[in-house]
Formats: C-alpha cells, structure tokens, sequence
C-alpha cells in the first residue's frame, strides 16, 4: 500500500518520538509512505485563527503537491489532517480558487486519493489484521488510556470516520497488540492545544485532569495520536506516561532502537513498561 | 451596552462564518463542554446571545474570542448545528479588522507562528519562540511569568534533542509567501 505522506513540523522535532516509530511501524507493516516533496507548514491552529484564506491556502499547496504520488494523503498530525482535509473539500467544490492555486504551485490538482488520519488507516480491517500478524511481544497486562483529543474525530460530518463522542478505533488497535484498553470518559476532551504556550496554566489545568482521571481508570500509559496532545501530556503533568500509539506498536513488533525513543519522555515510560515485563 | 446595539451585527456574523447564529436558543450544550469555558469572561452561548442582541462591541471586544481553542465540541453537540468553532475565527477576524485589542499572549503566539512559516515554509520552534516573547517584551509582567516557564519546558525539550537550531527551509518558498497574500485583516492589523 502507498501514501502520499505529509509529515508536518512538529514531527521532526517536539514529535520526533511519533515521526521516527511512524515510519518503522509502517515499514513493518509493509505500507509505503512517500513523502510529500517540499511541503509546508499548514498554518496549524494560528492560520485559522487569524486568517481563514491563509488557513486553506497553506495545506491546499501541500495536497496540490501531493497529487503525483498518487494515492491517499497520511498524516500524523490532527491539526494538519483537519487542514488538509478542509483544503481538499474546498479545492474539489470551488473551482475558481483551485485554478488560483495549480497556478501557485504550478500543478495541476487532480482530486485523486482523499487525505486521511495515521490512525484511520492503520485501523482498517486489513491493516489490524496485518498487525495481528506482526506482533512479536503481545503488550499483555498493559491497561491503555485511548486518548483520541480534540479534532481528531470532529466534526463527524467532516472526518466520520469514528464515533465523535466514544470513539474506538485506537481500542481496538491496542486490543490488536495484546494490551488492555480500559474505559475513561475523557477520550474527546482537549488538553488546552496551543494556548500551552499563552496561557500555559490552562493546559496544566486540563493536562493534569485527564492525567488523573486516566490513572483512576486504572491506565499504566495514556496513548495519544497527536503531537500537541502528547507534548501537554508530557509537558505539563506527572502522573502518567504518554506515549503515540505508534510507539506502543513498534513496542508489540518488537522493533529496535525503542530506547532512544523512550528516554526523549518528559514523563519516562520505561518504568512502567518494565514493571509490566515488557522492556528490558 | 445598550446604547451601542448593532443592529445588523448578527448578520455580518451570519454572514462572514457562514453559522446561523440566529438558530441558537441559549440551550447552554455548548458551554458545558467547553474545555476553556471556565476561563472565558463570556461563556459561549453568553456570546451567541450577545451576537443576537447586537452587542458587538462586548462581543469583538472580549478576550474570550481568542481563548477558543477549535476543538469542536460545541459544534458536534449543538442541537441546531452551529459550528462555534468557525464563528470564533470569524469574529477574531472581524476584531482584528475594526481595531479591537486581542488577548496579547495569544494574539503574539499565532503571529509569531505565522511570521515563521512565511519566513522559512515550515516553523521553527526557536527563532519563533524568541519572536513571541519580543513581542511581549513591552509587557514585563506577562513576559516574565511566561518566561521562566516556557524557558524550562524548552530547555528540557533541547536537552532531549527535540528543537532544533537550524530552520528547515521549503525550497520554493516564492510559492508560500503568494499564499499569504490575502489581504486578510489578520495579516495586515498590528494591535
Ligand atoms: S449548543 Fe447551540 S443552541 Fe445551545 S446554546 Fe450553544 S450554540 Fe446555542
Ligand atoms: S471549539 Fe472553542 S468554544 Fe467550542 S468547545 Fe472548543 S474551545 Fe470551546
């Protein structure tokens, strides 16, 4: 299977941990990512805040860019695959602004492939049951708090790939790899996203409860599907490891170099993951 | 308040977020499950009923509007779907067009982050990071709470190999900076 892969800026840096088991996990599974050439930053969540043109035009070169890959576009980052996904809509429905836009960049957008979540696609019937098979370390005994976040699944009409509300595609992802995934009521719930650097003490505020309440539930480790999600986890709380989901996979393939993943942590999981037998 | 009613003011709203605002009858859904709520001077069925009743200058005028955070969840419970999340975009737009004061730290946040992508295609954390806490120099208070907290996190995060010194750079970059010209007031308003 390949994809057209926009990466976004975070994944080399604040979600390296997210960006280098994406791409082992992948590989371990088969599925190609080409990576989008020359892409730029979507805008994240300040485009749209300050300029709603500026919001669509960004991620528009990105999957104008994309089309001669062929194939759907995956990426990684919620915020950049709610862009994505606004600017495609927009590039199919409005004609005149798609031609300003082939202009732009200079080629031509053909609306082949849609773009579509990292999780979306490796949680497809045929992509768990290839991850059944790959498992090498089943995550046996480790209880999992699914956090899903904000616009990963909202608004349903847009993404509707998952229920909106009580989503479980990543449930049945960690079932997949052995580990147990418990019941929390903040799967949906926002960790404050940027206003962790503006108003950072309400990060911490919504950060610490849903720590809290994933520890309550009983959860070793929260696994989280978005670079901003886990960095306010990682950041601004202590109670609970986060880690991508992706790397809890990688763990359950029993793929190398995980360490160096590991120890880049604010909150390190290789206590718990130990105590549960599951990391030397 | 009172005195200074908009009439037509619902309807630019309506107009520019595309949300029919008028739909909402103070059900209050939206609210309960704002994730920010509780730190906003208007709640957001407060300010659905405020854009009804012509409050305008309350309404671009409040720091709330910069405090939405885009999560959604308004927008998926709200019984007469109304997108809340676009309507805040709007009416921050609006603000910034008429000459209303942002909430400084975020406004300064998100122009920084913009400023970087338009200079190098991609963001780069730190070059951004020293923009935004320039441009809340001239505020001590705020800019020292902010710094020492923001200074550890990023210096666990450089400690921890993961912001970068060097800016990755688009290569076609002409190409970015024609799509920042919009002439969008948010790209134009300097508070
Ligand atoms: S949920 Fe919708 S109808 Fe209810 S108060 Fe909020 S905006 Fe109005
Ligand atoms: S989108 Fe904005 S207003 Fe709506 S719940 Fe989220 S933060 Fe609150």
């Amino acid at each position: 299977m390949k994809y057209a892969y926009y990466p976004g800026c975070t994944i080399e840096t604040t979600a390296v941990e997210f960006g280098r088991s994406t791409n082992a996990v992948c590989e371990a599974l088969g599925i190609e990512l080409v990576e989008i050439e020359d892409w730029n930053c979507c805008g994240a969540s300040s485009a749209h805040s300050l300029d709603h043109e500026l919001s669509l035009r960004l991620p528009a070169r990105n999957v104008v860019l994309a089309q001669e890959i062929g194939g759907d576009i995956v990426a990684p980052c919620p915020a950049c695959y709610q862009n994505v996904l606004a600017a495609d809509n927009r590039l199919r429905e409005d004609e005149a602004w798609r031609r300003q836009m082939e202009e732009v960049v200079g080629a031509a957008y053909t609306g082949q492939g849609r773009p579509r979540h990292l999780l979306e696609v490796l949680s497809e019937p045929e992509a768990l049951a290839a991850v059944r098979a790959r498992v090498k370390r089943p995550l046996a005994g480790l209880k999992v708090a699914s956090y899903y976040g904000c616009v990963l699944v909202r608004p349903p009409e847009i993404t509707g790939w998952d229920d909106p509300e009580h989503p479980v595609r990543m449930d049945v992802l960690m079932a997949a790899l052995g580990a147990e995934a418990v019941d929390w009521s903040y799967k949906v719930d926002c960790c404050g996203a940027s206003l962790t650097l503006s108003r950072s003490e309400i990060v911490v505020h919504l950060s610490t409860r849903l720590a809290e309440a994933a520890v309550e539930a009983g959860a070793d480790v929260v696994a989280a599907a978005c670079g901003i999600c886990q960095i306010n986890l990682d950041t601004r709380q202590k109670h609970i490891p986060a880690l991508y989901f992706t790397e809890l996979m990688a763990l359950a393939f029993d793929l190398p170099n995980l360490d160096r993943l590991f120890k880049k942590h604010g909150v390190d999981p290789r206590p718990v993951l130990r105590r549960r037998g599951l990391f030397a | 308040m009172g005195a200074s009613r908009d009439l037509s003011f619902a309807e630019m709203v309506q107009e520019q977020s595309g949300e029919p605002v008028q739909r909402c009858y103070f059900c209050q859904k939206c609210t309960a499950g704002c994730p920010v709520a509780y730190a906003m001077d208007v709640k957001p069925a407060q300010l659905l009923r405020l854009i009804q009743l012509g409050e305008k200058e309350a309404v671009l005028g409040s720091s709330a509007i910069w405090l939405c955070v885009n999560c959604q969840t308004c927008g998926a419970r709200c019984p007469n779907q109304i997108y809340l999340a676009g309507m805040y975009d709007a009416l921050r737009q609006m603000a910034l067009g008429e000459g209303y004061a942002p909430e400084p730290s975020v406004y300064a946040l998100h122009r920084s982050f913009l400023d970087s992508i338009k200079m190098w295609g991609r963001v780069h954390e730190l070059t951004m990071l020293m923009e935004y806490k320039m441009r809340l120099l001239p505020k001590p208070a705020i800019f020292f709470d902010g710094l020492v907290s923001d200074l550890m996190m990023g210096g666990g995060l450089i400690a921890k190999g993961k912001i970068s010194f060097v800016p990755e750079r688009v290569k076609r970059l002409k190409e970015v900076r024609r799509l920042y010209e919009t002439n969008s007031p948010g790209t134009e308003v300097e508070p």
